[in-house]
């Protein structure tokens, strides 16, 4: 019988862990994230460099694939939901800087309780029947994306004894191309959980965790209504698109 | 500039991220329909069941359409009503089962191959493969000995099995497209 996982033995781990790849990645073998143990390759990735390949290319969304609903997440219920509203925005870039337009970006977070609408989530915080906790929109010309929504509270897990998640949104983006997608968290400035957290830190490099924390931004605060965050994305990976522009 | 990191999908993505008719590519009446399914597994050879597959390919004739709609929402009530049948978008979303199997209804990729992008809790950062169903040049630039993991087999005619191991003796081959 192995003793159950201690906060000090996380700590110790974090503290040893090698650096991760330059690209500011978390390496996908991070043994701090327990659940990483058995889910990574130990095999080299095989590189692939095809100017054909489909992967260059990617999905495309429309104005058909959501509606205007679909970016407030205070509105999908005939209630308001319990917790402190905000707005998150921000622009999708790629690795040039230049805006990723009309494409897909998709969020879900637990509510102000920290509780996630999800059959497995067992945490005992209460569910809000006015808050699902999803939501999408398109980016428009300027790369632009903007969610309603509340504050998602921080919630218990069992990578090991008294582990908690600091608060995020979970994000999901597309780019022109398969290999510009992105599954990530966004996380809020100045939570204390960051330094006990085996996911945010399985970003090593300190500059590329901060590029997954939002800015509070008081301009986009609103009177009487919003707390405003500033949240911009740089996505990786090469597209067709760019050959085609003799890159 | 610097790209944002990944972080994993984590378990909870459920209710959020699979969409209705999200594995059928095809037309249930296409009678060039074929089935691809499969598992994915662990690296103590356990099924994964909270890994979410995408897929992206081209139609039967080779051409990347990627035509909208793939997500198409109720203008009503703003509900996800999946896709209408019709037209070839090329991309399909499927979570794994309690058993950490996934099904795929769709059409012979022209090009010979579909790119699937795998996500799951556990995986920091989402990882790429393909499906062949057939010998292809590009298989030739695989050590022999891990080319039958990018293979599906047929098993019988229009339906074809594709396990994916995320590590362990027959860990798939995963790409990088840096
Ligand atoms: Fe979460």
């Amino acid at each position: 019988m192995t003793q159950p996982l201690t906060q000090a033995d996380i700590d110790r781990e974090l503290r040893e862990a090698p650096a991760g790849p330059p690209s500011g990645h978390p390496d996908r073998d991070f043994a701090p994230y327990r659940s990483s143990v058995l889910r990574h390759p130990k095999q080299p990735l095989i590189s692939v460099k095809d100017p054909d390949a489909a992967e260059l290319s990617g999905p495309v969304f429309g104005v058909t694939d959501v509606t205007a609903l679909d970016a407030d997440l205070t509105r999908q219920h005939p209630g308001e939901p319990l917790g402190e509203r905000i707005t998150v925005q921000g622009r999708v870039l790629d690795r040039d800087g230049r805006p990723v337009r009309g494409q897909l970006v998709e969020v879900w977070q637990a509510n102000a309780s920290g509780r996630y609408r999800h059959q497995r989530d067992d945490h005992p915080a209460p569910l809000d029947p006015n808050f699902t906790g999803v939501g999408r929109c398109l980016t428009d010309d300027e790369g632009r994306y903007a969610f309603t929504t509340i504050k998602p509270g921080a919630y218990p897990w069992r990578n090991h004894v008294n582990a908690w998640r600091p608060a995020h949104i979970h994000f999901s983006l597309f780019g022109a191309a398969f290999t510009q997608r992105l599954v990530t968290q966004m996380y809020f400035p100045g939570d204390p959980l960051f330094p006990y957290d085996p996911i945010l830190n399985s970003v090593t490099d300190e500059r590329a965790r901060q590029r997954l924390v939002a800015a509070y931004a008081h301009e986009l605060s609103q009177p009487e209504w919003s707390l405003g965050y500033r949240w911009d994305i740089v996505l990786d990976g090469p597209a067709a698109t760019w050959m085609e522009e003799g890159r | 500039m610097n790209p944002t990191p990944s972080q994993t999908v984590g378990p909870f993505y459920g209710y959020a991220l699979p969409f209705p008719g999200g594995g059928d590519l095809a037309a249930p009446a296409d009678p060039a329909g074929i089935t691809v399914h499969g598992y994915v597994h662990d690296g103590a050879g356990d099924p994964v069941p909270d890994a979410l597959l995408e897929f992206w390919q081209a139609d039967a004739s080779g051409e990347l359409r990627g035509a909208p709609g793939t997500l198409r929402r109720d203008l009503v009530d703003g509900s996800v009503i999946g896709r209408h049948g019709v037209d070839f978008t090329g991309f399909g979303r499927v979570a794994t089962d309690a058993d950490g199997r996934w099904t795929l209804r769709t059409v012979m990729p022209g090009n010979g191959y579909i790119s699937v992008c795998v996500f799951a809790r556990g995986l920091l950062h989402h990882l790429f493969t393909r499906i062949y169903f057939g010998q292809d040049p590009f298989l030739d630039t695989v050590p022999p000995q891990r080319r039958h993991t990018l293979m599906a087999v047929r098993e019988r005619e229009g339906v074809h099995r594709f396990d994916i191991h995320l590590q362990g003796e027959k860990e798939t081959v995963f790409f990088d497209f840096g």
